[in-house]
């Protein structure tokens, strides 16, 4: 897998300008064509739970949602034109508190106006996983529909 | 959470404004609560942070499902005596429309209400009721109180 380092101005242009994205203090890790690892790191103002001060379920939703766009964005090279259709998410076990939370998101199959994306979310070990994904996109907008196919065309 | 422990210890039900000022993460996201009788009807204040999409602009995605999430939680907080705030296991959002740059409000039905488990749907609107922008289904897990537990001391 190739590092963000190597991928500076595609990592930049996926990220940029995303106001909730920055309001997280979500940034990407590592990345390759159609595969991303982001990361949110641990604040306060994300606590769910003030008890526990475990991090609350909407920022693995904001953060699985993010990363497989992402990872649609960095295969499909869409920008501002990928919609969430559904998202589908299992939650395996809270967070630990004061960590910061990852996730790894593929974008598995393109088709000319549909995008299918899976993700994980962990702290540690990506096999003991926080929670997973499945998510469908939308391509394209209402003025320039779909993906323009490179090519051969989509489904 | 200690507001819920104090409503059940009193016998009452949680005040759900002082519940959301409790949680980080609705504050930071900006959410409001509005009761009237037992009908709630959560507010998602819109802020610039929110946005997912400058080009159009839009909400983010994670935003509009963790508010219909913390909608859900919030109406089965109102519906179950729980002294601890209830645990997505599993959640399925669908996004209708995009969620243009206002605020934005969301409403919560228990479907079905388990002695672990619990189903509920939300759904969020923007100025048209009739018209959502996303929809929510899930389980949440609930700790009801035990049975022989001390009440309404």
């Amino acid at each position: 897998m190739s590092n963000v380092f190597d991928n500076q101005p595609l990592a930049g242009s996926l990220l940029a300008g995303i106001p909730h994205a920055a309001a997280l203090g979500l940034h990407i890790v590592r990345i390759e064509t159609g595969k991303v690892t982001c990361r949110v790191p641990f604040a306060a103002h994300l606590i769910g739970n003030p008890d526990t001060r475990v991090i609350h379920g909407g920022v693995i939703t904001a953060l699985l949602d993010n990363t497989c766009g992402i990872a649609v964005g960095s295969r499909t090279m869409l920008r501002g034109q990928i919609a969430t259709l559904d998202l589908r998410i299992d939650y395996m076990k809270q967070a630990t508190p004061d960590e910061d939370i990852l996730a790894f998101a593929e974008c598995f199959k393109v088709t000319r106006n549909i995008a299918f994306a899976r993700g994980v979310a962990y702290q540690t070990d990506q096999a003991d996983p926080v929670a997973t994904c499945a998510a469908a996109f939308m391509l394209g907008t209402k003025s320039s529909p779909g993906r323009q196919p490179p090519g051969t065309g989509g489904a | 959470m200690d507001i819920l422990r104090r409503a059940i210890a009193e016998g009452r039900k949680p005040d759900l404004r002082e519940l959301v000022e409790a949680i980080p993460y609705c504050r930071f996201l900006g959410v409001e609560t509005d009761l009237k009788g037992n009908e709630l009807t959560t507010i998602l204040r819109f802020s610039d942070r929110l946005i997912g999409n400058p080009i159009l602009p839009a909400l983010h995605g994670g935003v509009v499902g963790a508010f219909l999430e913390i909608t859900a939680v919030i109406q089965l907080m109102l519906e179950t005596d729980s002294e601890e705030l209830p645990k997505p296991v599993d959640i399925g959002i669908d996004y209708l429309r995009s969620g243009r740059p206002v605020d934005t409000f969301a409403r919560a039905t228990v479907t079905k209400h388990g002695r672990r488990v619990c189903n509920v749907r939300a759904e969020a609107w923007q100025e048209d009721h009739a018209r959502p922008i996303a929809a929510l289904h899930g389980h949440f897990l609930v700790k009801p109180i035990e049975p022989g537990a001390v009440r309404g001391e």
